[in-house]
């Protein structure tokens, strides 16, 4: 048992030397970047449509410009993936893996809030930033203060209700709506979260919530929960969903002709295989996200993507994560060196100009972003948001289709 | 007798100690994987203190580590409550859930009880899915801590050396000898004034016990809980095929089984990130049909041929 423990502690030395040099003699003319996400697992039929395609772009792009500057000469990036399978021990043993034996010049962030905030403790230790993208959370202000390397990005999950709150009232104050809400919500954590939110907001604006009831995460035929709701007869449907039930809503809402003049899905609504899959019928569609499609950089951005990745980039996050990229970027040109405590500096002291415009961080969290979007013939627009231009009006659901 | 009874604790004593160094010689990536480690060695060395003499395959281990790690979030994140307190109350809790269901179930023989365990960490999550749901409210769990990779470390391997110290008592008690009779003929065991369910439930209590435990303690590594990720049914799974594959049948066989396994895991996660599954299938295959009785088995086996030869 002795001499098999010392064995295993010679050949785990043995190979960790192997790994270093292996990986010492490749430095020089590139830099490397490291990046842990969903590839498989319940997370990766977002990540694979949000997250590593943009990715993808970024470093293709930054390549064919000749690398980024750094210590006075263009390196090239090397960027080196792996799988985190949805699985936060997985994640963090990948990111130590990319630290220490890759030994990654800096890190993307990762994807999911779990997954943030599983790998924020690393990140700081090691004094990497951490621009988050794909993490909501309502502790902005602890999590900032105990990581003082992680920004945020993209909103927080009371922005996301408000919006959808405001698209109410501006149509009951026009009239176009009475004040009969029906609300579903998956009975997980997002979805408990926004539906928690949510109740006292509607009672306080004066609405009566006519219907409101939940269903477990994964629940296949949602078509009781839409009976249940048509038969409540309200003016609006919200729902708290997560991708699947997305999905499923609207299909039973079709099916069951639910006739409301807003209809509003959460996650995965501003999927572009969210429009692919319900066509005209999910025109006048509400959901959460949103982005400037007319905006010229967001523009150049949508076609490159597809261009680079052969899939359209997502309504919401894909145009935000290509932001989080775009900052690094800035930010270990502007620093000139791969001196990560400056490089984190630099970001909370500067403004970047980036694709949403310019972008700058109050304590470590950025106040730009979509909350609300709609599909009006074929794209899906943002209608609400926080300090963001180009904000549509919103049209009122009519019909299915 | 006596020597060669006291031989195994001594060596483990000492394996114990080099185990205790791996934070202060490994660099950061190899403590992340000893991490691992040290959690199936705890998972799966308590697997088996029920599971080896009893063959009684259990899938609950995900059930018990979410409510370690699920109880651990929600007191430190909705109630302002101490780690050290949930980590306490957390394997009560599961301890009476596990004497609840034993009391249940272990009446019932092999494959029921296996059915039943394998729905169980999944009822348990949608269970706790509803509570938040219509009760609590969710604004997501965060354990908040300052313990590094090091002292978690730590304390998974003082669990598995209880787990271990506790096994080795139980083996040489009449318990341990009564769970050996229920292994090998439940009804003879009956027969000779066994009480079987009351031998069965206490064990399955412990492993209940430290399941939450292991949950409870690497919950600020993962410091954001869901449900979804505690709650795992892969997690059963994996300490099932890292004990089978040791050999449930000795103490120490959990042990020879993990630390291969959670190698050649990694190396595959980085070789080929798509082929761990069929990596699983492997090992399952290897078991079935080479090594049924784990690699314990086959060096037991070993000693004893070459013991016949010399005679």
């Amino acid at each position: 048992m002795k001499r098999r423990s010392t064995l295993k502690l010679a050949v785990g030395a043995a190979l960790a030397a192997g790994l270093a040099f292996g990986t010492a003699a490749l430095g020089g003319e590139t830099i490397k970047i490291g990046a842990v996400a969903p590839k498989s697992g319940p997370l990766a039929g977002g990540s694979t449509v949000t997250h590593w395609p943009t990715i993808q772009l970024w470093v293709s792009e930054v390549n064919g410009r000749g690398g980024l500057n750094i210590d006075g000469t263009q390196k090239m990036i090397e960027l080196i993936e792996y799988d985190d399978k949805t699985n936060p021990g997985e994640h963090i043993k990948a990111v130590q893996r990319l630290i220490t034996q890759d030994k990654v010049d800096m890190l993307l962030p990762p994807y999911g809030t779990g997954f943030h905030i599983a790998a924020a403790p690393i990140y700081a230790k090691n004094g990497f930033p951490l621009v988050s993208v794909t993490a909501i959370s309502d502790q902005v202000d602890s999590l900032t203060t105990k990581f003082p390397t992680m920004f945020f990005t993209l909103g927080t999950t009371s922005a996301f209700v408000g919006g959808v709150i405001e698209i109410l009232n501006d149509m009951k104050a026009a009239g176009t709506i009475g004040n009969r809400v029906a609300m579903v919500n998956v009975a997980d954590a997002f979805g408990i979260e926004m539906a928690d939110a949510a109740r006292p907001m509607l009672e306080n604006a004066g609405y009566e919530v006519v219907y409101d009831k939940s269903y477990p995460l994964g629940t296949p035929d949602l078509s009781p929960v839409m009976k249940g709701a048509k038969a409540s007869n309200p003016d609006a449907f919200l729902a708290w969903s997560y991708p699947p039930d997305t999905f499923g809503l609207t299909k039973a809402a079709i099916t069951e002709n639910l006739d409301v003049k807003v209809f509003y899905t959460a996650v995965a609504t501003s999927f572009p295989a969210y429009g692919g899959a319900f066509g005209q019928a999910a025109n006048g569609v509400i959901g959460a996200g949103g982005t400037n499609p007319d905006d010229p950089k967001i523009a150049a951005y949508r076609k490159a993507h597809m261009d680079v990745t052969g899939q359209p980039a997502d309504y919401w996050a894909s145009a935000n994560t290509y932001v989080a990229l775009q900052i690094l970027e800035q930010a270990m040109e502007g620093v000139g060196t791969i001196d990560r405590p400056a490089i984190t500096q630099y970001i909370k002291d500067n403004t970047f100009d980036t694709i949403m415009g310019e972008i700058s961080f109050d304590k470590q969290n950025s106040a730009k972003f979509w909350s609300v979007g709609q599909w009006q013939d074929g794209v899906f627009r943002g209608v609400k948001g926080s300090n963001v231009d180009g904000a549509v009006d919103v049209q009122v659901k009519s019909g299915w289709k | 007798m006596n020597s060669t009874s006291w031989k195994e604790p001594s060596i483990a004593a000492i394996v114990a100690i080099l185990a205790a160094s791996v934070p202060l010689v490994f660099d950061a990536y190899w403590l992340s994987v000893s991490v691992t480690a040290m959690m199936y060695i705890a998972l799966s060395t308590s697997w088996a203190l029920f599971s080896g003499p009893t063959h009684y395959i259990s899938l609950a281990t995900g059930a018990f580590f979410g409510i370690g790690g699920y109880l651990v979030g929600t007191g430190m994140s909705d109630y302002n409550l101490s780690f050290w307190l949930m980590a306490a109350i957390a394997p009560i809790v599961a301890t009476i859930l596990a004497a609840l269901i034993g009391l249940a179930t272990l009446r019932l023989s092999g494959v029921y009880f296996v059915i039943f365990t394998l729905g169980l960490a999944e009822m348990i999550r949608n269970l706790v899915s509803w509570i938040q749901n219509n009760f609590l409210g969710s604004r997501g769990l965060y354990v908040l801590t300052d313990f590094t990779e090091s002292h978690i470390y730590w304390m998974l391997l003082i669990i598995a050396c209880c787990v271990y110290l506790l096994g080795w008592l139980v083996n040489r008690s009449r318990l341990g000898f009564a769970l050996r009779i229920i292994g090998n003929d439940e009804s003879v065991a009956k027969h000779v004034g066994i009480n079987t369910a009351m031998s069965k439930v206490i064990l399955f209590m412990t492993t209940g016990f430290f399941a939450a435990l292991v949950g409870a303690v690497i919950a600020p590594r993962y410091t954001y809980i869901e449900p979804n990720q505690v709650f795992s049914p892969e997690l059963s799974f994996l300490v099932v095929i890292m004990a089978l594959l040791g050999g449930a049948g000795r103490l120490w066989g959990p042990l020879v089984g993990v630390i291969p396994f959670t190698l050649i895991w990694e190396f595959v996660s980085i070789q080929a990130p798509n082929s761990t599954t069929l990596f699983l299938g492997l090992v399952f295959l290897l078991i079935v049909y080479v090594l049924p009785h784990g690699f314990v088995g086959r060096i037991d086996q070993i000693n004893k041929k070459l013991k016949e030869r010399s005679h």
